[in-house]
């Protein structure tokens, strides 16, 4: 008889419980299947200049940013002050200019400064189904060796930089430090064997 | 009548032929029956990721056009099924395939309809039991006996 009291009310509360969980829970949030993946090939033509091809190479060999951004998309315009700082504090930047006009690219960047190293131009998204790209703004973090190690979707805060994107770059670096000298010792080693 | 009634028709066909074609929004020429029955089934299976409750066949949105492009030209190229679904979800995640597979984090989804079913009947078959042990209860004591024939009696 006790039970039977008590049942619907514990049944009531782990309902409830559920649904307060869902509150809480943000369906835009996905998970990328892409990160601790290398980053994946593309050969697009450089943004500046049509007869420059740009691959994943281009933005492999430091840790560095991928962003991916377009003139339409005002919440990129918005994020770009934040990555003018981040280059200037010498993060190298590289860049998906996805489904743009490129002369409203350049104009932009010329006006309003560039942040980016690298800039592939993708006007189809064709690089873009390839990176698993949602919806611009989008900021990847490449090790030095090309893994993608992060990866937000929608635009960059200062918030979001101080906890998670500079601790990560700054582990990567430090990570990156330590293989090249364990290459180096390794190198000593044989040239003194 | 009969006018009103073609007028109606084509009033009604009209608008669901041009959302068709806004659908697709592309040329579409297959090979083969194959291939175009593979595309067919695909777009509807994959998931728009911007527009989250539309299938890439619905879906307006650029990237489901570039997703529904990569479906044909993939298609065209002759890889099946299986490698253009397993090519979407290494890139977006499970989430594009409307029809999740059976796996560790799946299998509540999956097994829900059952343990439902299973709990529904649990509660009826309670209930039905609980009611015949009502009916089956011992005959009614002396006392109420006497009460039940005092008040008949009444009555």
């Amino acid at each position: 008889m006790k039970l039977r009291l008590i049942l619907p009310l514990v049944a009531t509360f782990a309902l409830l419980g559920l649904l307060f969980v869902g509150l809480g829970m943000n369906s835009r949030d996905l998970p990328s299947p892409l990160v601790g993946k290398p980053a994946p090939a593309f050969a697009l033509e450089a943004l500046e200049d049509a007869e420059r091809l740009v691959t994943e190479q281009d933005f492999i060999g430091e840790v560095a940013l991928v962003n991916v951004w377009a003139t339409w998309c005002s919440t990129c315009r918005s994020e770009k002050p934040l990555l003018m700082e981040l280059a200037q504090g010498g993060i190298p930047i590289h860049a998906f200019n996805y489904r743009d006009e490129r002369d409203a690219a350049v104009r932009y960047l010329a006006v309003s400064g560039n942040p980016y190293r690298t800039i592939a131009y993708d006007p189809r998204g064709d690089a873009g189904i390839d990176w698993g790209v949602y919806a611009t703004p989008e900021t990847y973090v490449l090790d030095a060796e090309g893994v993608i190690r992060y990866k937000r979707i929608g635009p960059l805060s200062r918030q979001l930089l101080l906890d998670e994107v500079l601790p990560l770059v700054e582990k990567l670096r430090t990570e990156q430090l330590r293989a090249e000298q364990q290459r180096k010792n390794e190198a000593r080693r044989v040239a003194q064997s | 009548m009969i006018r009103h009634m073609l007028l109606l028709l084509t009033a009604w066909l009209a608008p669901a032929g041009l959302a068709m074609a806004l659908a697709i929004g592309q040329p579409i020429e297959f090979d083969n029956e194959a291939q175009k029955r593979q595309y067919d089934t695909l777009v509807r299976e994959l998931r728009c990721t911007v527009c989250q409750s539309e299938t890439i066949h619905e879906s307006n949105a650029e990237l489901a056009a570039d997703m529904r492009r990569r479906v044909y030209d993939m298609t065209l190229a002759g890889h099946d099924a299986d490698a253009i679904v397993e090519f979407m979800v290494q890139r977006y995640g499970d989430y594009v395939r409307y029809r999740p597979p059976l796996q560790a984090n799946t299998w509540l989804l999956w097994a829900s309809p059952f343990l439902l079913m299973f709990g529904g009947a649990l509660v009826w078959w309670r209930l039905v039991v609980g009611r015949r042990g009502m009916a089956e209860r011992p005959d009614f004591t002396e006392q109420e006996r006497a009460v039940l024939e005092r008040l008949h009696h009444d009555a």
